[in-house]
């Protein structure tokens, strides 16, 4: 019981100081014009040189066990105006059980066309390396369904998931309207584990289409609402709907003047092997002139 | 006790991996960040030329029928208003506030893009010069692009600009 305090405060404090220590840090920062989605990928990267620290959180209802709070910390930079990585930290609390960390995610995501077209592509690459405890459900692969996280945090942390997954993140954007699809393929890396399968699709829309002159916090443009469903197909042993889980969530997402993005997603499960509700929030920061300010750090600059 | 040890020594292996993780984590961004920001001081001059003059190339890419378009928000200065407050929020940290261009990014005020069609304008807004490191910002809405071109347009106005800018300060509302 000792042995849980200790990790509990620090895990849990973790991600809020991180984003504080940066706040005071680089006080620089630039308006983001985030997209509301949590699971689903549009085609927009970070702008070149910017870091985004974002902090998001999953409540999860649970059948045959304890409900969870799953979160996550990211650091996502957009190295070239084509290249943006992504770092994860991932961790969970399961009530009546434990607080743990459950492990880390490296994603790239690479522009494939220079220009807009109708349709954008963008190829996703990610690594993961987690634990079966992992519960932040940011994708639902192949045949996961509730019962897979039913069990405790000292049994499920037992197996250990190095995984690759691809993602094609296809994207348009049309008269405000932004609809994206996510064909995704997943990997673990043991050679007996088969490819596993799924989707995100996701439509979105800022509640005005033109700006005000003024600076304002409540103001429609600065809001963007939307939906999103993500689900498994199966895998290469068994392809298909059977035995999956699929989400249906309303999102929205509110851009503030004074630089922070907040975010809100209701999760609902569509068929008796996905939890009942999801409820997802996330708070982040966008710092331009991050790769500057590194640069002149380590090379001397002016 | 032989309990609590274990569990004591595993809480002590998931922190060890957490700050694992996170070091980790640091180094491969710092690897990306230095690896990717911008030349060496004694080259910086002659870089940033470079891609200065390629990005005003860019200009000249934009297909007969973008140049053509006209702006929906001509002489509406409140659209100017909005434009330079995106411009501030969007756009300045690499264009700098006046518009005169940074490290990172060209002057708007070059006689190259005060010569470009409305049209043209945006064009390049829509569709970024990525390979030079302007991103695509088709995720503003196609009214708000329009009004930062009303306000890049407005530029050539300069001085009138400002003092319409000044005034539209002033007279901004407290937030809510």
């Amino acid at each position: 019981m000792v042995a849980r305090a200790i990790p509990k405060p620090i895990q849990q404090t973790f991600p809020g100081v991180v984003i504080l220590v940066f706040s005071l840090l680089f006080c620089r920062s630039s308006l983001a014009q985030e997209s509301p989605y949590i699971v689903t990928y549009d085609h927009y990267l970070e702008e070149p040189g910017s870091l985004e620290v974002e902090y998001f959180s999953t409540f999860g209802t649970q059948r045959g066990g304890n409900d969870f709070d799953a979160f996550w910390t990211e650091f996502e930079y957009g190295a070239t105006a084509w290249w943006t990585t992504e770092f994860y930290v991932d961790g969970q609390t399961t009530f009546n059980d434990s607080t743990i960390f459950t492990g880390f995610r490296w994603e790239n995501r690479f522009r494939l066309l220079q220009r807009e077209h109708i349709v954008n592509p963008v190829l996703y690459i990610e690594y993961e390396n987690t634990s079966g405890a992992d519960k932040i459900l940011k994708e639902v692969e192949g045949h996961d369904i509730e019962s897979d996280y039913a069990d405790s945090n000292a049994v499920l942390r037992k197996e250990h998931d190095h995984e690759l997954e691809l993602k094609l993140l296809l994207s348009s954007t049309f008269k405000g309207w932004n609809v994206a699809v996510n064909p995704i393929v997943t990997k673990n890396l043991l050679p007996s584990e088969p490819w596993e399968f799924a989707y995100a699709i996701g439509a979105s829309r800022p509640l005005a289409l033109k700006a005000l002159p003024n600076r304002c916090n409540f103001c429609l443009e600065n809001f963007i609402a939307g939906v999103e469903m993500y689900g498994g197909l199966g895998d290469t042993q068994s392809a298909g709907l059977h035995d999956t889980s699929h989400y249906l969530a309303p999102v929205v997402a509110w851009n503030l003047p004074s630089d922070w993005t907040f975010r809100l997603s209701s999760g609902f499960g569509l068929n008796d092997n996905s939890h009942r509700l999801l409820l997802r929030w996330g708070l982040s920061r966008e710092f331009s002139s991050f790769g500057e300010m590194v640069g002149r750090l380590f090379r001397g600059r002016p | 006790m032989k309990a609590t040890f274990a569990s004591f020594r595993s809480a002590g292996r998931s922190g060890l991996a957490t700050i694992g993780a996170v070091v980790f984590g640091i180094g491969v961004l710092g690897i990306v960040v230095l690896g990717t920001s911008r030349a060496l001081p004694q080259n910086e001059d002659t870089a940033a030329r470079k891609n200065r003059k390629s990005t005003y190339a860019a200009l000249a890419e934009a297909p007969e029928k973008a140049r053509e378009r006209t702006n929906p928000f001509e002489g509406d200065i409140q659209a100017v208003v909005a434009g330079g407050k995106l411009f501030e929020q969007h756009c300045a940290d690499c264009h700098g506030r006046k518009a005169g261009g940074t490290r990172k990014g060209p002057s708007l005020l070059r006689e190259k893009v005060r010569q470009a069609t409305p049209g043209t304008m945006f064009w390049i807004l829509t569709n970024g010069v990525v390979r030079r490191g302007m991103p695509v910002w088709s995720k503003l809405p196609e009214p708000e692009r329009w009004q930062i071109v009303a306000f890049l347009q407005s530029l050539k106005l300069q001085p009138a600009t400002s003092q319409l800018m000044k005034n539209s300060q002033s007279a901004e509302p407290a937030r809510p």
